[in-house]
């Protein structure tokens, strides 16, 4: 470390000075043998096959990492002057375009860091739309009992009542049940699509006209977007509002848990109500502005560009025709792996599918083997495990998304542990219930964990 | 053959796995989507090969000053730090980078060690009780803090000292604006003769990088029934008293200065520290320890019940992420640098700061207006900072933040370790050949 290097100067008053900071002390060499053991505890994309549904683990381009650390991404201050920001401008200007072209919803924030917090920014233009119309009494959310916990979540954050609609057991929304409960107080329908059980609502075009006719907004939770590209676009079906999810459909990594980015995509009526900083460009400047009508700042500066910036070098490199591609064998991957599982697993729906598929282990379960045992038995084969128990309203769901990265050899070895997974359950449930065996660690009392927290390194 | 590098079936595959699944051709697959709404033209921009991907890229970044700057005194909630090469090589590691939420603990017993460690040390450098494995940013953990204690008072009136800068109230508004919540200005009433508050927010150091003597403010917001909550800047927590032992119920920072870079400001991280007592409304991700069903000792995401999966409206809050790679940069950054470190780095911002604007404040028509600050001051010049800027710029250096106002020229500097002395002194002789 340099030394101080300068004259010192007497310290503050030392009330406000600090004695003692108790941390750790650790020599390089054992600090990266530390870490670098404990990333080997680790499933991962790089490492092995990830079929977590609603989630696209899909191949992280190592280009984008390298592209992300040019000095004058990773070394530009976020509160330097517009003209010396070019570059960075550019690139959040270009991405919100592509964005609006592939969503066809052309008024694009990057401002969100998370898909939540673009759910969050979605519901707040909703609102203040209303308002600016003199609708403060919309208030009602209309959420779908299929829907990830977020929406309600980010509904109720938004100061919106959340009213739960019925869908079908194939995941559909029940019109009936839909047209009972929408009214004049409806501020929003807050829909997934694909749905959560990886199917296209077929009703759609129908149900954003019923909405529009109450003087609602739609809002499409674009988690599962890595399904549409090129394939359909949320604003040709009457949808106002979506967000997407860099991390999922654009190839960011995961990182374990963030970050991420929830760009907010609106159509050109709404466009005034996005966050700021917003991105334009005047001529051949590019710049930051606030929109007229703002819904306010989300976060400390102007998003998580080095998310950004991943993302719209994975669509540089793709293009029109290669963004399709995607969306086509992830398709064809789902159905495939539905079509060949159907016979050893209970489907939910005989439609086909789209990005992912969702199975149910009821009839595993009569043999004492649940969903969550399935998942423990895959990670000692090597696979990571589907998403358990979601969407709620399936019994012991098993959410498989095998992403358009995956090569049919590995499809295949997974299928074919599914179908030993599902054999054993009938001759020899128990190897199934004691796995995990071959990790660091088994089954863990995570009970305990809840009952007793240990949340920090005790001496 | 696809037209994407990422893509492996080849077109045998995909015509295998078609006849497989039993329909004619792709479309087959399709039937749920309206016809009309199949296949929309997409129009964007042209596909780049990799070597013109580097090359487009290389040339957008050296549009951005910062390809070609020496050094930078540009702060305001973002720190240029020295990032030490061990963090830069963990985050390098698939088996970190490329995981998702570590639901199946068993096989993220990586991440879920990690994220502990980060809970420990960042509750260690804070003297809080515990700290949560990662939020969005500064300005969002803050809000998040501010909501936290109005679940907790069941109260709904947030009270702002006016050391806290605009951004992060603004972030607030827009986190509380349709949660029935009132935000008062301090300054504006008279705390003694309020009803019971929710919490006070401060900020120290101060937006304009003072330090503030917060623990002077516990008796008044305790004796209200309401939490006190520092926003700080956990670089200077080397020098300066930790929130845990200002009395502090919850304390929240930008983690950025902790090894993370730039980047235009973002993704970061925010941390968010509390008293034992008020875990159960701690919104986000929380690794607990455990053990597995042998007795061995590991790690799970915990306290799940708050949260918004499991809860939906009711949840603490809709964050379902932790930003778990960034506290990977900050836990490697702290065992890196360690307790000397920490306390060797704070002390090298603050003396070469003071050191910088004692000099500066002797050079004519510069003024020091800052008194007790850490590593960031204000001063009031005869010239536009505007003009003061790009002088500096030209010669490659960043200078501050244009905080004019009322007719006066102000200019808001930060000093770091990576502003060596050679630079300081070759900013304050460029400084002074402006002021003849």
């Amino acid at each position: 470390m340099p030394e101080i290097g300068v004259e010192k100067s007497s310290l503050p008053n030392s009330k406000f000075l600090r004695d003692n900071i108790d941390l750790p002390e650790v020599g390089q060499l054992d600090l990266i043998r530390y870490f670098t053991n404990l990333s080997s505890m680790n499933f991962s994309i790089d490492t092995n096959f990830y079929p977590l549904g609603s989630c696209t683990m899909k191949y992280n381009p190592k280009i984008n990492e390298q592209l992300s650390s040019i000095q004058g991404f990773a070394n530009a201050h976020p509160n330097q002057k517009d003209e010396n920001l070019q570059g960075c401008l550019e690139v959040m200007h270009d991405l919100q375009n592509e964005l609006g072209e592939i969503t066809g919803l052309p008024g694009v924030s990057l401002a969100p860091l998370a898909g939540a917090q673009g759910e969050y920014a979605g519901l707040l233009i909703a609102r203040e739309f209303h308002k600016y119309n003199g609708n403060d009494h919309k208030k009602i959310a209309l959420i779908p009992d299929s829907a990830h916990g977020t929406n309600p979540a980010s509904a109720s954050m938004a100061g919106l009542d959340a009213v739960t609609i019925k869908t079908t057991s194939e995941g559909d929304i029940d019109i009936d049940d839909l047209k009972s409960k929408v009214n004049q107080d409806t501020a929003v329908l807050m829909l997934t699509l694909p749905s959560t059980l990886g199917l296209f609502e077929p009703n759609i075009i129908e149900i954003t006209e019923i909405i529009h006719d109450n003087g609602g907004l739609v809002y499409a939770d674009g988690a599962n977007l890595n399904a549409l590209l090129g394939i359909t676009k949320f604003g040709e079906l009457g949808i106002d509002i979506c967000h997407s999810n860099l991390h999922k459909t654009f190839s960011t990594p995961h990182g374990g848990g963030g970050p991420g980015a929830g760009p907010v995509m609106v159509t050109k009526s709404l466009e005034s109500f996005l966050p700021y900083p917003h991105v334009k460009k005047d001529k051949s400047n590019y710049e930051t502005y606030k929109p007229k009508n703002s819904i306010g700042r989300l976060n400390g500066f102007l998003g998580s560009f080095g998310i950004v910036l991943r993302a719209y070098a994975y669509i540089r490199s793709l293009g029109s025709q290669g963004l399709r591609e995607i969306s086509e064998n992830a398709i064809i991957n789902a159905n495939y792996i539905q079509e060949k599982l159907k016979s050893h697993y209970t489907l939910t729906s005989s439609r086909n599918c789209m990005h992912e598929t969702v199975l149910s282990a009821i009839k595993q379960k009569e043999n004492g083997i649940k969903a969550l045992d399935i998942a423990k038995k895959l990670l000692d084969e090597g696979f990571h495990a589907p998403t358990m128990y979601f969407p709620l309203i399936v019994e012991e769901a098993l959410m498989i998304e095998p992403t358009e990265s995956e090569s049919k050899e590995t499809i295949d070895q997974f299928i074919e542990c599914m179908i030993k997974i599902s054999e054993l359950s009938e001759n020899n449930p128990n190897e199934i219930l004691s796995a995990p065996i071959n990790l660091p660690v088994e089954r863990l009392d995570e009970a305990l964990a809840a009952r007793n927290p240990v949340l920090t390194w005790k001496k | 053959m696809t037209s994407s590098p990422y893509i492996p079936s080849t077109d045998n595959d995909r015509k295998e796995m078609i006849e497989a699944i039993g329909v004619k051709n792709f479309e087959g697959l399709l039937t749920d989507i309206p016809k009309n709404f199949l296949f929309p033209e997409l129009k964007l921009q042209d596909k780049l090969s990799e070597p013109e991907l580097v090359e487009y890229f290389t040339e957008l970044g050296n549009k951005n000053v910062a390809s070609k700057i020496k050094t930078s005194f540009l702060g305001g909630g973002s720190y240029n730090h020295y990032i030490p090469s061990t963090v830069k090589a963990m985050i390098q590691r698939g088996e970190f980078l490329t995981a998702y939420t570590p639901y199946q603990p068993e096989a993220s017993q990586g991440t879920l060690q990690v994220g502990f460690e980060f809970q420990s040390m960042i509750a260690q450098l804070f003297e809080m009780d515990v700290c949560n494995a990662g939020m969005y940013d500064g300005p969002t953990a803050l809000a998040e803090a501010a909501l936290m204690a109005c679940r907790i008072k069941r109260n709904n009136k947030i009270v702002i000292h006016e050391s806290v800068s605009e951004k992060l109230l603004d972030v607030l508004k827009s986190y509380s604006k349709w949660q029935d919540i009132e935000i008062i200005h301090a300054d504006q009433i008279n705390i003694s003769k309020e009803e019971d508050l929710a919490c006070l927010l401060v900020q120290s150091p101060d937006k304009n990088g003072e330090i503030i003597d917060v623990e002077s403010f516990s008796d008044q917001i305790h004796e209200k029934n309401g939490l006190l909550i520092q926003h700080t800047y956990p670089t200077s927590l080397g020098l300066l008293k930790p929130p845990g032992s200002l009395n502090v119920d919850i304390a929240t920072a930008e983690g950025q200065s902790l090894g993370v870079p730039l980047s235009f400001g973002g993704p970061y991280i925010g941390l968010l520290t509390c008293k034992n007592e008020y875990i159960r409304q701690l919104p986000g991700r929380i690794i607990g320890q455990t053990i597995d069903k042998n007795g061995k000792i590991s790690f799970a995401l915990t306290l799940q019940t708050r949260e918004q999966h499991i809860r939906r409206e009711s949840a603490t809050s809709n964050i379902c992420t932790s930003t778990q790679l960034i506290g990977l940069m900050v836990a490697v950054y702290v065992s890196t640098m360690g307790p000397h470190g920490i306390k060797h780095i704070a002390e090298t911002c603050f003396h070469r700061a003071h050191y910088m604007a004692k000099k500066i404040d002797q050079i004519e028509g510069f003024n020091l207006l800052s008194k007790e600050f850490f590593n960031e001051f204000v001063i009031q010049t005869d010239i536009s900072v505007s003009k003061i800027n790009s002088f500096l710029l030209e010669n490659d250096i960043e200078g501050g933040i244009d905080i004019s106002a009322n007719g006066k020229n102000l200019i808001m500097l930060a000093v770091t370790e990576l502003s060596s002395p050679s630079n300081i002194e070759e900013t304050l002789n460029l400084l002074g050949g402006l002021s003849e």
